[in-house]
């Protein structure tokens, strides 16, 4: 139950476009993979992938017009998967630089 | 018209703040869940960068077309799970049971799918702890197919334990529980979906779109 | 005063066995966690006398080695994962953390319960493999010796840990969400207990946390059969599973010493009858140390082949995260001076806590800095250091809340001498076991070793002394306390005469908590204003000891 009034069609609107433009986004991303855009490829796969991930959670899971809570909690997860993303890579990255062995 | 029944629990003070509690609890373990899938992820990601090559090579033997299907399927689940919650809103019980079996129907589809998919996988000697590819990053292309089925099989299992969820809460909406002022299981049942459907859109793309434009 | 016979009290309300394995009273269930983590700490210990009788002499005789490396990892295991990391939360968090915001239960009751029997589960995994050949890999269970050599059962307390760590999960969870929206009208953020504000940085750890682990574990289990995610002959990492493992481990130190600094935050203005001392920054303090904690894992690789500028990046953060741990450490010191200190039990182990802890932070900082980390990892230096932030921090802060709260659960005053005593001899037989190992590792007495050479003889046998001693002192307090139960006396509603919302209501708590939901208006640790207005007399040692 939200405070706020339920409005059908507007939500059904919304749920229907969402979907329509999932396909698309899903088409899209199939199109790219078979051109060769170098390392805009990896760029373009995330990219099309996040915005997808936005629509499902804006429209889907209702985020969109949810408390500040809600953001608190998408932001911080990636704030802190983004860290474990991040600090092994510059560990993988920048081995074997110095020339020491093991190192 | 369904009688007035409070739902409220007795350490709420009003079924605003139950709600808001349940929904909020529900964000909490969807946060515990994007760290778990999170290590996967981070392996992949590791592994992708030293072995560039045989990440590509090992992606080739994917069916895209299955994996393309599967995600089709995946988020029109996601669609119907929508409408079972928007069901709930406004109040009507047997359609939220319907667009339940609906989602349960494309997630058998895509777990069939799936099954297809391993199965291909064991035959062609990509199965990890059966591996029996002749390449010469062979190993690498095994790491590929631990990360494919450690990540999938979870994702796979995630599915399994959500559909169950599901039917216990289409029963419960046949039996008429859920109503305008209080649907919560049917709200927190789709956030895991969606959530479900979120992990698939990124293991989609790094997993079966890799170097397909050689 | 009412004697609690007549009141309905949490305990007192039913008497069956399922009121107890069925309850959703959070009160109950802390209790339950009490038992269970209890028979886990012993089970620990004597994993402890174990190796603690073995080092005595260099020779290898009491043992061999395959059994030493089941003794030290399973003493690890045990005590890390069954122990430490529950204790504080699971009991004293799961008690008090509705009372103090002013909540009959915790958001999620039955999930609360669940937690226990999750926890129970696992545990019991993990007793099963003790009993069943073991585990000698460590409890760091490093690969590729767990996953490819180790020819113990690795699966089976790989399991064990992994249903464990979803109690985690999912008390940390409870903990947040009943913080943000079960706070009594009133209760703004900055009037909470130190004690809250610390569970929520723990319980934040737990959730962002613990799922690492999960799947860290859940990898090993894949590669036990047969998959080969860290293999490094097909070119499996196995410093990426230090990556994951440490992830999480590191943070996990956090979940063990924040309800402990949780606790001495309320224990030390309370002893003192003064205001604590920067209370915003101890609050701020708290969620630093649960942020920054999660910066600095690879302090922990620093003898792999993780580069050496991640190694740097690691050494600089982990010199950071020190410091909001100074901070809380010179605001109970602020607190303290100038106040009317007292020295019953609870501020014994707390005074104590300050020093232990203060040794264990610095010679943490020692370890953060590369140089003398290659001298000293994998020696005693970095075992001392570790017990005592452990031993010396977290069980310290563990021992003192349940001294200081135990009036509160039980509605009964322990014994206070006794309780002195006991609290004197863990403060001595600590340092006695493990100053020496600071030495012995400095000199280079490597770990996981059970022979050594003559010459770290004189520091074990020091070493084995202080934990016969220490063993004492954690024997004791299962005398007193229970006899506590039965012959101790009545406590009402606030035997210390301090400030906070739980000493406002009845000792056992009606199942309920509060007759009527509490308005919090005022600020915490208001000493010595409210407590005048509020009637509080000092309470002296003398007048509540029984022996």
């Amino acid at each position: 139950m939200s405070s706020h009034a339920y409005d059908p069609s507007a939500t059904l609107r919304a749920y229907f476009m969402v979907f329509g433009m999932l396909m698309v986004f899903t088409a899209l991303t199939v199109a790219v993979a078979f051109m060769d855009l170098g390392a805009m490829n990896n760029v373009a796969a995330i990219g099309i992938a996040v915005a997808k991930a936005v629509m499902v959670m804006a429209i889907f899971m209702h985020v969109r017009g949810s408390s500040n809570l809600i953001y608190f909690c998408i932001f911080g997860s990636l704030f802190f998967l983004s860290l474990m993303f991040y600090f092994p890579l510059i560990d993988v990255l920048t081995r074997n630089l110095l020339g020491i062995p093991g190192k | 018209m369904s009688e007035v029944v409070s739902r409220l629990q007795p350490h709420f003070a009003t079924e605003q703040q139950q709600y808001e509690t349940s929904t909020f609890g529900m964000w909490v373990f969807l946060v515990t869940e994007v760290m778990f899938f999170g290590g996967l992820f981070t392996a992949y990601l590791i592994y992708r960068l030293q072995y560039p090559q045989a990440f590509i090579n090992a992606s080739h033997h994917l069916d895209i077309t299955l994996g393309c299907f599967n995600t089709v399927v995946l988020i029109g689940s996601s669609l119907t799970m929508a409408m079972a919650v928007h069901s709930a809103r406004v109040e009507k019980s047997k359609m939220i049971a319907f667009w339940i079996a609906m989602t349960m129907v494309l997630g058998s589809i895509f777990l069939g799918v799936k099954a297809i998919e391993y199965t291909q996988k064991w035959e062609h000697g990509l199965f990890p702890a059966n591996f029996f590819l002749q390449a010469a990053d062979a190993g690498q292309q095994r790491i590929f197919y631990s990360l494919y089925f450690a990540m999938t099989g979870l994702h796979a299992t995630h599915m399994v334990i959500g559909m169950g969820i599901m039917v216990y809460i289409a029963v419960q909406a046949l039996r008429g529980a859920y109503t305008a002022r209080w649907y919560t299981p049917v709200e927190i049942m789709g956030l895991y979906w969606h959530f479900v459907d979120l992990v698939w859109i990124f293991l989609f793309p790094l997993l079966y779109l890799l170097g397909r434009h050689h | 005063m009412e004697s609690s016979d007549q009141r309905v009290t949490y305990l007192n309300v039913a008497h069956t066995v399922s009121s107890w394995l069925l309850t959703i009273d959070h009160k109950r269930i802390a209790l339950l966690y009490l038992v269970s983590i209890t028979v886990m700490f012993f089970l620990g210990g004597l994993m402890a006398t174990a190796i603690r009788l073995e080092l005595l002499t260099p020779a290898g005789d009491l043992m061999d080695s395959d059994t030493y490396n089941k003794a030290f990892t399973l003493h690890g295991v045990i005590m890390i994962f069954f122990f430490l990391i529950p204790s504080i939360p699971a009991t004293l968090g799961n008690f008090l953390i509705p009372i103090m915001v002013g909540a009959k239960d915790l958001a999620f009751p039955k999930i609360n319960l669940l937690s226990w029997y999750i926890y129970i589960i696992g545990a019991t995994f993990g007793l099963i493999a003790t009993f069943t050949g073991g585990l000698d890999t460590g409890w760091t269970l490093y690969t590729p010796y767990s996953t490819a050599f180790a020819t113990t059962n690795v699966v089976l307390p790989a399991t064990g840990l992994f249903i464990t760590g979803f109690s985690s999960i999912l008390t940390g969870f409870n903990f947040i969400v009943t913080i943000h929206k079960m706070r009594a009208p009133g209760l703004t953020w900055f009037r909470l207990p130190l004690f809250v504000w610390a569970h929520y940085a723990t319980s934040l750890v737990m959730v962002l946390g613990t799922p690492v682990i999960a799947i860290t574990l859940f990898m090993v289990i894949l590669d036990r059969s047969g998959f080969g995610i860290f293999d490094p002959t097909i070119g499996g990492d196995p410093v990426l599973f230090q990556h994951l493992f440490w992830f999480y481990s590191h943070p996990a130190v956090y979940i063990m010493i924040l309800p402990a600094m949780g606790v001495i935050s309320e224990i030390i203005p309370a002893f003192s009858r003064k205001k604590i001392f920067g209370y915003g920054f101890i609050a701020a303090s708290s969620l630093a140390i649960a942020i920054i904690g999660f910066l600095v894992w690879g302090h922990h690789l620093f003898t792999t082949t993780q580069s050496m500028y991640a190694a740097v990046v690691f050494s600089v953060l982990t010199f950071a995260v020190a410091i909001p741990s100074a901070v809380k450490t010179f605001n109970w010191a602020a607190t303290m001076y100038r106040g009317s200190v007292s020295f019953e039990a609870p501020m014994v182990y707390a005074i104590g806590f300050m020093g232990l802890f203060l040794i264990g932070g610095l010679t943490g900082l020692f370890l953060a800095l590369l140089g003398l980390d290659m001298h000293v990892q994998d020696t005693y230096f970095v075992v001392a250091h570790f017990h005592y932030i452990m031993v010396g921090g977290a069980i310290m802060g563990y021992m003192g809340g349940l001294h200081f709260w135990w009036p509160k659960i039980t509605g009964k005053k322990y014994p206070e001498l006794p309780a002195q005593i006991a609290a004197a001899l863990i403060f001595i037989g600590f340092n006695l076991t493990f100053f020496p190992q600071f030495i012995a590792g400095y000199a280079g007495m490597p770990r996981r070793y059970h022979y050594y050479p003559d010459e770290y003889q004189v520091l074990n046998v020091c070493s084995t002394l202080g934990a016969s001693i220490l063993a004492i002192g954690y024997v004791l307090p299962l005398f007193y306390l229970f006899w506590s139960l039965r012959h101790g006396e009545d406590a009402g509603k606030n035997p210390w005469g301090v400030l906070g919302l739980e000493w406002t209501i009845d000792s056992p708590p009606h199942p309920h908590n509060f007759h009527e939901t509490p308005i919090v208006d005022y600020e915490p640790y208001d000493y010595p204003e409210a407590a005048h207005a509020l009637g509080l007399h000092h309470v002296e040692p003398e007048a509540t000891a029984h022996v």
